[in-house]
């Protein structure tokens, strides 16, 4: 401890090439002990990359990283561990059929892996009380939510004696009351000395946990502010480099016809319980039909249902085709409905678990879509290459080639472009997202809300799950708002205020009863 | 506080290694397989190197029959690997070659045994119809109980591979020639109806020059199936994720038993190979283990139907050459198996350099 420096990370001139992309440009960056530093950049500007050579994943091609002072060569993530450094990636690493006590000493050496039950769950208890963490070392990992693994991945490298701790987009999964809890266990930790770095697109919540925010754009380290003299504004045109406008335009489309009804439909999950109860609502050509409620309220079964994914155990789904005549949706699959000729396009939650096949290079991945169209029993390769180069340029998606690396390879952001790219070039009547900004940057979150507009004042009907309360109201013109699965309302997106809608979401009916 | 130690070696993913490289080093491979085999065979019984290598080579080609039946070998086995491929790409561990393979010989021996004197177009146009009609279907049964009840594949195809063998045991007993022997004996010796003769000269067993473009039809037509086709970009977004599959509209249970079809039925074409081109009888050794060999081959040629040739060819050699030694320098089997461990490592290390970058740590600068 003698030489200790005040910085627990310094990062001099770091350079990381993948083949051609420069993915970071001799960067720069500095970490305190007891501070939360923001790292914010635009998709694919380096990031994860950045992190990921402090996590022993990457090495870099040059530069120095310096820990509390001492150079430090991290070539493994167990060296990684080594200098006290923990990383949450944005996929978790835990085994499915361990419990949580298991999960944390899994792979220890020494002694602390070889610690009984009963004074491991003791440790690990004094870590929750000492950091606020809602714990049950011996829940098994496949019966935990998205934030109580989170909690195990944090609890698992703080067991581990992490002073320094990385955390990639862990918002981005979480419910905005997780979100909260996260949040008063960071400052906590801060508060004990640790040093955090957090990775999130969303701004307020860049303002409301970090002491200070460092800006990557294209690779290469722009400046670090205080967050305290910084405003989403500011923070937007450093990242972009040039000024933006954060404003939904939100105009109305005059001839709206029903396009999709769907009338008392029950869903089961596999496990036998009631994901969704007697739902019915319309959706709307020219219309965006917000879906707002707490994370796994049913919106993944209601839109999946109509999809042709899930079955319905009772009610109808009927679309109403461009003929004006009804169509039962409910009992066709994906593939009857592809046959009818019914333009439904869907971008699912799980990109990779299911809108995309991620070993697949990005034309494949729009090929997916449309591999059937024309004749004879052989794929057609140029007319995708076309439409990826397309997709690419227009979404300015940002990778070294379309038909070469596996899409996994890309940023998340980018990822996401090409998901939703693919689903809007095949001009549905119907278009569903699911968390469609979810890990996008925030202009790129705006370009995809004016791409939907643009979908809705061409006549398309779009239903818009979303998390984020503000953009439901800004974006949708009806909101259908979900509780546990069933309908708690369904209003005005223009004249409903933020709160009816939260009490609407966590109480049937608003509480009006 | 840090125990600051320097990794020697560090590794990192690789991209953009181009072709001739991969050749290259692929090639070194084989080669640093060869001197690394010769220099323990030298340690263990100190035996000139060189000879042994010589006696291999003189095992596989030494004669023009011996040549002609290393490329014979050769093209089973990568028949067998082009038809596992199909499953593989599906992530569907089929391990029953070998029953598939002993089906489709059992259906060519029942129409050589019981029709020998139908015109030989009507005859081979059976042989081959059944034969994969016979593999499909053998390939079909765990297709199809996957796609129903997900049932592990792995241990249902390796457990029919069992009742293939039965059946065969069977099969062999009721055609059993002469009677007592156990054994079906040659087919048709006198009329060789139904074997498939020589292309350069007349009479059987000559040269395999047929069985080599048959084959190599079954690596273009595997070949561009998967590439090329609708149905091979199916099998491969099923390989990858089910759920994917689902949600674009491909109906899995039909993928994994289409593909599984296919994937028997060219297994079983290569058991009408054994039987019809090959020894002209059947028995329960007519796949003789090759349906597991095919396994490695497939894997190694990442499932391109071109590269298995390569790799088939090399393992038929090493088992040739193997067989030789043994009997030249009076070495027991092990010495073979030494030869291909040492050969299989040696591959697999060039496919780890290909994909993985390593570097030694040097002191400050970094620059790979
Ligand atoms: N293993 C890899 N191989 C090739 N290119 C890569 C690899 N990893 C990252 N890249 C490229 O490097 C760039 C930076 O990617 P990175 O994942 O660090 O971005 P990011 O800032 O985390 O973005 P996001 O916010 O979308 O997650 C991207 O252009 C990406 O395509
Ligand atoms: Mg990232």
């Amino acid at each position: 401890m003698e030489n200790k420096s005040q910085y627990a990370i310094q990062m001099k001139n770091i350079t990381k090439r993948f083949g051609q992309v420069v993915a970071n440009k001799n960067v720069n960056l500095d970490l305190k002990s007891g501070e939360i530093l923001s790292l914010l950049g635009e998709n694919g500007s380096g990031k994860t990359t950045l992190m990921n050579m402090l996590g022993g994943i990457y090495f870099p091609d040059e530069g120095e990283i310096f820990i509390n002072g001492d150079k430090a060569t991290i070539a493994s993530p167990k060296d990684s561990f080594g200098y006290g450094i923990g990383m949450i990636h944005q996929h978790f690493k835990l085994v499915d059929v361990f419990t949580a006590a298991e999960n944390i000493v899994l792979g220890l050496e020494g002694e602390k892996g070889k610690l009984n039950k009963a004074s491991l769950h003791k440790a690990i208890r004094e870590i929750a009380d000492r950091y606020g963490f809602d714990i049950d070392p011996d829940q098994k990992v496949y019966d935990m939510s998205v934030s109580q693994k989170q909690t195990v991945e944090i609890v698992k490298v703080l067991y581990r004696g992490a002073d320094i701790l990385i955390l990639d987009e862990p918002t981005a999964v979480l419910t905005p009351q997780e979100t909260d809890k996260l949040f008063a266990v960071m400052r906590n930790m801060k508060a004990d000395g640790k040093a955090l770095i957090i990775i999130t697109h969303k701004l307020h919540e860049v303002l409301s946990v970090s002491d200070r925010v460092a800006v990557l754009r294209k690779g290469e380290y722009i400046g670090c502010v205080d967050t305290k003299d910084a405003t989403q504004q500011s923070l937007t045109e450093m990242m972009v480099g040039r000024s933006v406008s954060l404003n939904i335009n939100r105009p109305v489309y005059e001839n709206k016809e029903d396009l999709l009804i769907v009338d008392n439909i029950t869903v089961r999950g596999k496990d036998g319980v009631k994901r969704l109860e007697d739902v019915s609502f319309t959706a709307k050509g020219g219309e965006i039909l917000g879906i707002a409620g707490i994370a796994g309220s049913g919106q993944k079964e209601l839109l999946e249902a109509i999809a042709g994914i899930q079955k319905l155990e009772q009610g109808s789904i009927t679309y109403i085709d461009d003929k004006g005549e009804n169509v039962l949706l409910s009992g066709m699959d994906p593939l009857d409905i592809i046959h009818k000729g019914i333009l439904l396009s869907f971008v699912p939650e799980d990109r990779f678990g299911m809108g995309l096949v991620a070993n697949m290079p990005i034309t494949e991945n729009i090929q997916l879509r449309t591999y059937r169209q024309g004749k004879g029993p052989m794929l057609d390769r140029n007319t995708p290459k076309a439409l990826s180069q397309k997709i690419v340029d227009d979404l300015e998606v940002v990778t070294p080639d379309i038909d070469k690396i596996p899409i996994r390879r890309l940023s998340g952001g980018n990822v996401q472009k090409v998901l939703v790219g693919r689903e809007i070039s095949c001009s549905p009547r119907l278009l569903m997202t699911a968390y469609a900004v979810r890990g996008l940057d925030i202009n790129t979150s705006y370009t995809i809300y004016d791409l939907l507009t643009e979908q809705k004042m061409k006549g398309v009907a779009v239903i818009y799950v979303g998390e984020d309360l503000d953009v439901l109201l800004e974006l949708a013109d009806r909101l259908v708002v979900l509780c546990g699965g069933k309908v708690s309302g369904v209003v005005d997106a223009r004249t409903t205020t933020k709160e009816e809608v939260g009490l609407m979401m966590t109480k049937l009916g608003g509480g009006k009863s | 506080m840090n125990k600051n130690k320097e990794p020697l070696l560090h590794m990192s993913k690789r991209d953009g290694v181009t072709l001739q490289l991969k050749l290259l080093v692929r090639i070194i491979s084989v080669i640093l397989g060869f001197v690394i085999s010769g220099i323990v065979i030298f340690a263990i019984v100190k035996m000139n190197p060189i000879q042994v290598y010589k006696s291999m080579a003189a095992g596989a080609f030494g004669t023009g029959t011996r040549m002609w039946f290393t490329v014979r070998d050769t093209m089973i086995l990568t028949c067998i690997a082009a038809g596992l491929a199909c499953a593989f790409k599906m992530r569907f561990w089929n391990i029953g070659a070998e029953g598939q393979m002993l089906v489709g010989g059992i259906a060519t021996a029942f129409f050589m045994i019981n029709y020998p004197s139908m015109s030989p177009v009507l005859l081979f146009a059976c042989m081959i119809i059944t034969s994969l009609l016979a593999g499909a279907i053998w390939g079909l049964i765990p297709g199809f109980f996957k796609a129903k009840w997900n049932t592990n594949e792995t241990l249902f195809t390796l457990m029919l591979n069992y009742i293939a063998i039965q059946l065969t045991s069977f099969c062999v007993s009721k055609w059993e020639h002469p009677f007592g022997s156990n054994t079906v004996g040659v087919i048709n010796q006198r009329t060789m109806a139904g074997w498939i003769g020589n292309m350069f000269s007349p009479g059987y067993n000559g040269d395999f020059a047929w069985t080599v473009v048959i084959v190599l039809l079954v690596c273009t037509f595997v070949y561009i199936y998967l590439k090329r086709t609708k149905q091979g970009f199916e099998v491969a977004v099923v390989g990858d994720s089910e759920n994917t599959a689902m949600y674009s509209g491909i109906r899995v249970p039909n993928v994994y038993m289409r593909t599984m079809a296919i994937s028997g039925a060219l297994c079983g074409f290569a058991g009408f190979l054994a039987v019809s081109a090959v020894s002209h009888t059947i028995s329960t050794s007519t796949a003789g283990g090759r349906g597991f060999t095919a396994i490695i081959v497939a894997w190694l040629a990442k499932m391109n139907p071109f590269y298995m040739i390569l790799i088939s060819f090399l393992l038929t050699f090493l088992d040739k050459g193997a067989t030789q030694i043994a009997s030249d320098f009076g070495l027991n089997e092990y010495a073979s198996q030494i030869i291909m461990g040492i050969m299989l490592l040696c591959i697999l290390g060039a496919e780890f350099f290909l994909n993985y970058k390593v570097a030694l740590n040097k002191k400050n600068k970094e620059v790979a």
